[in-house]
């Protein structure tokens, strides 16, 4: 079939033809005649959120939780803007966007028109690719491009700037599959020179640790598969970022916990003394190395990963090997047959060493509810649900991938990269109208919260049963934390000062509010949360002054972690200061 | 008191093969400031009779690995095709384009032309008072070209910057 149709026309039946359920947008001047295809259009639902930064982080939590691309839709000038925050965090965490934003008319562009901004300029350095569409005949292919390069590779946001004019004026539309450039054709797999190498190193190595990442969750389920057969193969301790998080099953017994600055003692402690490293899709984040001259002195690297920009970045490797994470855990197996490995009980034995200090006892406290137990109480009270758990970013979201325990992949979405507070509520949102029958959870902080607060509002209209539970401790407490440790506690500006009533918060937006405020009430505030059927705000008192250990300082090795200090207080050089 | 440590630094020719879009120049441009990279010299132009491929020349240093990863950052972008360091892959020639003015009488413009001569620039404008020369060579003998025209009246120096080839039959 074959006929001319509008710009937005073209652009509505493209998402379609991609498969897209949902569409997480606000209109406004430059998208209206978008807005107005879309009218009654029952194959797309629009999510209408409350700003535009929750729009593109709903479309992560989407993209996140399900494995399919996250569709945004914007208008121009501060609409695009607003949305720029999500798109830096998707760039970031590699998550597949495509954003739509509105422009100003092709004749006003750069005349400083209402609401214009050069979208494609600013977004330039945070999108894995954008272009701006200046034809309605070039829709189609575009959008259809789009979602290839968003989706394929090393996943990531990919936007599309279409000028209003663009939009209304008509081209040629046909539903034959469109005509694809093959220009984007990321490489997938291993040379088997180098998978014949892997299966070498590994079958030698006396202490290996497979160190696992986000890219393992991106490559999809079948990736987590076969990294749990590796491990059955080879019987090699596994670590993860917080990224990789549920790739690895964490009641297993060779499951080490998240490495890292916040990670455990064993995990730091065996990424320190391996001879041999398996990195799977994770990119030796300074979060993970610390310092970088002490980071895992006498191993060989392995890193798998889709990203060639990802290879000897900060940490010269051994044996790069650019491919996706599951056809190369694949390859590795198919070689690997019934070899047996090096006899690891004296490198377990280590681990278990390592493991008895118990890097993650906290202190209880009979005068307050210590946040590492709430969410002890909350994982166990939630397990059996098999939960999809957000956070927000600081103290509770280290608390929550230290103490919360991940199973499989795509139930765990936090800002990892860029660290974006305010990611978490509407992460959730885009989450549960995902998995419509899942429980899911934004575990976060008294302040975080306040950063996407509108999106209440957003849940209560879609009948979202989404749950927040904040560890309130009226601070922002990794600031705080930072603070004692390197300016000898003076708190500037970290103090939650004139936090609402997030009680009568939640019911102004017609949500339930729970308010928890000792241990007492703990189990009880939480079943009350499960068991309510609609959305549920949970405000959980916490110790207002708990700190995240175990940690690793900037600039120090994994060998010296702060384990259980429970304040600390110190100042550190200049050159400790300078780094992130 | 903390200084900021310097790495020892390699300079690289790269040529780019890129799709030639809208904003194809901003975006490699801009990767090297977002990335805190060096730009030494950058040329561009449309290689193909239909203007849809560029080639791009990038004169940029710094350490080996940050080479390394400007190489792996470029390939990266989509409307790129190809990615050559031609300082890795081996000899190439590097040729460069300048015009310089320069304005004399008597002596020392009979010794500006005789220069001229000596370095095969050709006058392309002349007054009784002032050349431009154009000259094409390696950027080192430019340079020294326009050292020996500071004593003789230099008044301003143009450069394209390089464009580069690996020698021999194949592309590389």
């Amino acid at each position: 079939m074959t006929e001319e149709r509008s710009g937005a026309n073209i652009l509505v039946e493209s998402l379609v033809k991609q498969g897209v359920e949902f569409v997480f947008g606000y209109p406004g001047g430059a998208v209206l005649p978008i807005y107005d295809a879309l009218f009654g259009d029952e194959r797309l639902r629009h999510i209408l959120v409350r700003h535009e930064a929750g729009a593109a982080h709903a479309a992560e939590g989407y993209a996140r939780s399900t494995g399919k691309p996250g569709v945004v839709l914007v208008t121009s000038g501060p609409g695009a803007t607003n949305a720029i925050t999500g798109i830096a965090d998707a760039f970031m965490d590699s998550i597949p966007l495509v954003i739509i934003t509105g422009q100003v008319p092709t004749a006003l562009i750069g005349s400083d028109a209402f609401q214009e901004a050069d979208t494609v300029g600013i977004s330039r350095h945070c999108t894995k690719h954008n272009y701006l569409v200046k034809d309605p005949a070039d829709l189609a292919a575009t959008i259809d491009e789009a979602f290839q390069i968003a989706t394929s590779g090393r996943p990531g946001p990919v936007l599309i700037d279409i000028p209003k004019d663009v939009q209304i004026a008509s081209a040629v539309w046909n539903d034959t599959p469109t005509q694809r450039r093959q220009r984007y054709a990321p490489r997938t797999e291993g040379t088997a020179d180098e998978i014949a190498q892997a299966v070498d190193l590994i079958a030698k190595a006396k202490a290996p640790v497979l160190y696992t990442g986000g890219g393992v969750i991106n490559s999809g389920p079948r990736a987590t598969e076969l990294l749990r057969e590796l491990q059955a193969k080879t019987g090699a301790p596994v670590t993860s970022t917080l990224m990789g998080l549920g790739a690895f099953p964490a009641d297993h017994a060779d499951w080490l916990g998240m490495l890292g600055m916040h990670g455990t003692y064993e995990a730091n402690l065996a990424m320190n003394q391996a001879d041999l490293i398996v990195c799977i899709g994770a990119r030796f984040d300074d979060r993970v190395t610390g310092r970088l001259d002490a980071f895992a002195p006498n191993s060989t690297k392995i890193h798998i990963d889709i990203d060639r920009a990802s290879i000897n970045k900060t940490v010269r490797v051994d044996l790069p090997i650019i491919g996706d994470c599951a056809t190369v855990l694949d390859q590795i197996l198919t070689l690997w047959g019934d070899r047996k490995g090096q006899d690891l009980a004296p490198w377990k034995a280590r681990v278990e060493e390592w493991r008895g200090k118990n890097s993650l006892y906290f202190p209880l406290s009979n005068k307050a509810i210590m946040p590492q137990l709430a969410v002890q109480r909350l994982f166990e009270l939630t397990k059996d649900k098999d939960p999809v758990i957000s956070t927000e970013v600081g103290q509770h979201q280290m608390w929550a991938a230290q103490y919360f325990h991940f199973f499989g992949p795509n139930k765990w979405l936090t800002s990892g990269g860029l660290g974006t507070m305010g990611y978490g509520l509407p992460a959730a949102i885009g989450a549960q109208l995902g998995n419509p029958d899942s429980l899911v959870i934004d575990i976060a902080g008294d302040a975080s919260i306040q950063m996407n607060i509108q999106e209440l509002g957003t849940a209560t209209q879609y009948r979202l049963p989404v749950k927040i539970f904040i560890l309130n401790n009226e601070w922002m407490g990794m600031v705080r934390q930072w603070q004692e440790l390197t300016y000898e506690s003076r708190y500037s500006q970290s103090y939650s000062d004139s936090l609402p009533d997030f009680v009568k918060l939640a019911e102004a937006y017609g949500w339930k509010g729970i308010r928890i405020e000792n241990e007492s009430q703990l189990d009880a505030g939480i079943q009350e949360m499960i068991d309510y059927d609609g959305p549920v705000i949970v405000d959980c008192l916490v110790a207002k002054e708990s700190n995240c250990f175990p940690m690793i300082p900037s600039g120090a090795a994994h060998t010296d972690m702060i384990l259980y200090g429970d304040t600390v207080a110190g100042t550190m050089d200049d050159e400790a200061k300078a780094l992130v | 008191m903390m200084h900021i440590k310097q790495e020892a630094e390699e300079r690289h020719v790269l040529t780019i093969t890129v799709d030639n879009e809208a904003g194809i120049l901003a975006k490699i441009a801009g990767l090297f400031t977002a990335r805190g990279y060096n730009i030494d010299s950058l040329t561009v132009a449309d290689i193909t009779e239909n203007h849809a491929v560029s080639r791009i020349t990038i004169v940029t240093h710094g350490p080996p690995s940050q080479i390394d990863q400007i190489h792996a950052q470029l390939e990266r972008l989509v409307p790129v095709h190809k990615v050559v360091d031609l300082t890795e892959v081996g000899p190439h020639v590097a040729r460069e384009l300048a015009l310089i003015k320069v304005a004399g009488l008597g002596e020392k413009r009979v010794e500006a032309l005789r220069l001229a001569d000596i370095f095969r620039a050709k006058a392309v404008d002349t007054t009784t008072g002032s050349f431009i020369f154009e000259l094409t060579g390696a950027p080192d003998k430019i340079d020294t070209f326009v050292q020996l025209m500071r004593d003789l009246g230099l008044v301003e120096v143009g450069r394209t910057g390089i464009v580069a080839m690996i020698r021999g039959p194949h592309e590389a």
